[in-house]
């Protein structure tokens, strides 16, 4: 019997196994055949059958994209702006997740109630009005206005997941340092951010993929080509290119590499991250 | 008392100004022919862009593609996210391995990966078409996925499913571990078989789980954007419009934010009925118990 039934259980996770082998060979398949193509010559591309080796492969692409196509640039350009707007929206939250949690004042609910209404209205719905906005701020056509915006476009949802987890946080540690005389930034910056470690890094990986992939945003009140970021200047780059697929994907592969590189290093924050935001909402 | 302002101010200031602001306008400029020039009046023209849209045919047709691509991403997604959440919750090899890779078009660019699926979707060339007429013979000639309507909308739904798939998986994943094991296993010992055992135990445990998940999908189903504009443009002659590619297309080539601005503030109230519609279905059973 026993044997039996572990006989069963190894076929069971044979099964399971093998489903979920065919699952992942669909899900790898584009991109497999994205990074062939990336090496293969612009008259390749469309060979027919598929080469998902190339028999000729060719770093071309990657040396023109970079170099003859202001990759390079595109890429600081993006870099400083995903980087900053972290600093700042992971600041500007965990003070505002630290108020909400530690502090009781008048206008508490309603203010918290106002941050979530602005988590639930879809970001194309104000595209409009912040354009006019950013019109009249000065704030087109520059990065600096891009980290502006990005900075409070992610301030509703790092506030919302910071403060349950700061709620979390043992109140005794910090009367403790009432106690010694420690006035609330000191509370704040020596207690609360270096017990929130974990919390903090999911915060400041997730504002800095929203920054580095955002796109509608960009596209809108960039016009300056010196000023591009890198998905608009990938989607534009196709545009000019319509047919240099293996160039449009070698330059795609250099835009996603730090966020594989990001996401595979820090996966266990993205699933902890993902799941208590969508397990508390 | 005075600390917790302090706290607060810099960061609300700034939701206030970018987020809050725009909300309480969206609607405003919706009631204008709006004058792009500052400084020039705009005309006040009440629910004059509202009754253009009633009257324009590619409204509705952006309306019914994007209710089109949202019937049909959601529940796909839904069920092929279960299934593999299902098959990763057991104790098994390289679990962290699939988790990863499924999840890893959830962490790709919309931009990149729309693009890559246009390449995969070229008529003589692409490997949608290469695999289904020249390798498997399923179809007897290529097709123009992306030049006509509803191939091309099917081809943006399969983006679609193939990105989102990792995300609902992930979820319901979490949510699955979350069902204690003693109760899948006080089943087990019944003698349930292992789907009566799911619909007895699993299912009903992760529900709200669920109905958030299926929240969530209706309404960035119905925001779909970045994949139709850079798929199909909306093309041919306006085919594949959804109702936000309208709307840019409205407000950012021709100008006209009036318009644009009554075509986002209709989509977001359908979203907003319907994700009320939904929260009520979803709540009526526990409400008996």
């Amino acid at each position: 019997m026993v044997v039996g039934d572990k006989r069963r259980a190894r076929m069971l996770i044979g099964i399971r196994l093998a489903l979920l082998t065919v699952g992942a060979v669909v899900m790898i398949i584009p991109f497999a055949y994205m990074v062939a193509t990336s090496f293969k010559h612009n008259t390749l591309v469309l060979q027919l059958p598929p080469q998902f080796i190339p028999d000729h492969p060719t770093t071309a692409n990657y040396r023109e994209a970079w170099s003859s196509n202001q990759f390079g640039h595109y890429f600081v350009n993006s870099l400083m702006v995903a980087a900053a707007t972290t600093v700042l929206a992971v600041l500007l939250s965990s003070m505002m997740a630290f108020a909400f949690a530690r502090f009781e004042f008048p206008g508490r609910r309603l203010l918290f109630g106002l941050l979530l209404i602005g988590l639930m209205v879809p970001t194309m719905m104000l595209l409009i009005p912040q354009f006019l906005l950013a019109r009249d701020i000065g704030a087109l056509d520059s990065l600096w206005g891009l980290v502006f915006f990005y900075t409070a476009m992610n301030l509703a949802l790092n506030t919302f997941l910071l403060r349950s987890f700061f709620q979390d946080i043992p109140r005794e540690l910090e009367e403790a340092m009432v106690v010694d005389g420690a006035g609330p930034w000191a509370r704040y910056r020596q207690l609360i951010m270096p017990l929130s470690r974990p919390a903090i890094a999911t915060v400041a990986i997730f504002t800095f993929l929203a920054s580095w992939d955002e796109f509608v945003w960009a596209l809108t009140v960039i016009n300056d080509p010196n000023r591009r970021t890198l998905p608009i200047a990938i989607a534009l780059f196709q545009g000019q290119h319509s047919t240099s697929w293996g160039l449009v994907f070698a330059a795609s592969l250099i835009a996603i590499l730090p966020v594989l590189a990001i996401f595979v290093t820090f996966q266990r924050q993205f699933v902890s991250g993902i799941a208590s935001g969508a397990l508390k909402g | 008392m005075i600390a917790a302002y302090l706290f607060l101010a810099p960061g609300f200031v700034l939701f206030a100004l970018v987020i809050l602001y725009p909300i309480t306008r969206a609607f405003q400029i919706s009631l204008y022919h709006w004058a792009i020039a500052p400084g020039t009046p705009s005309e006040f023209i009440g629910f004059g862009n509202y009754t253009k849209a009633l009257h324009d045919p590619i409204f509705w047709r952006g309306l019914v593609n994007a209710g089109f691509y949202m019937a049909t991403t959601v529940p796909t997604q839904i069920v092929i996210g279960l299934v593999i959440a299902v098959l990763l919750d057991a104790k098994m090899p390289a679990r962290t391995f699939f988790r990863t890779l499924f999840y890893l078009p959830v962490v790709t660019s919309w931009v990149v990966v729309a693009l890559l699926f246009r390449y995969l979707f070229i008529t003589d060339g692409g490997l949608f078409n290469w695999f289904l007429h020249d390798a498997s013979h399923i179809t007897n000639h290529n097709i123009d996925w992306l030049g006509q309507r509803w191939t091309a909308m099917v081809a943006v739904g399969i983006l679609g499913v193939w990105k989102g798939v990792g995300w609902s998986m992930i979820i319901f994943l979490a949510a699955l571990q979350g069902v204690p094991r003693e109760l899948k296993e006080a089943a087990a010992v019944d003698g349930a078989k292992a789907w009566a055992r799911f619909r007895a135990v699993s299912l009903p445990a992760i529900r709200p789980v669920v109905a958030f998940v299926t929240v969530l999908l209706v309404m960035g189903g119905f925001n779909v954007f970045i994949s139709v504009y850079l798929m199909t443009q909306g093309g041919p002659q306006n085919e594949t419009q959804v109702l936000l590619t309208w709307m840019y297309l409205q407000a950012f080539s021709f100008l006209d934010f009036g318009y644009g601005s009554a075509i986002s503030f209709m989509l977001t109230l359908v979203v907003l009925a319907l994700s009320i519609v939904q929260l009520r279905l979803f709540r009526r059973p526990s409400d008996n118990s």
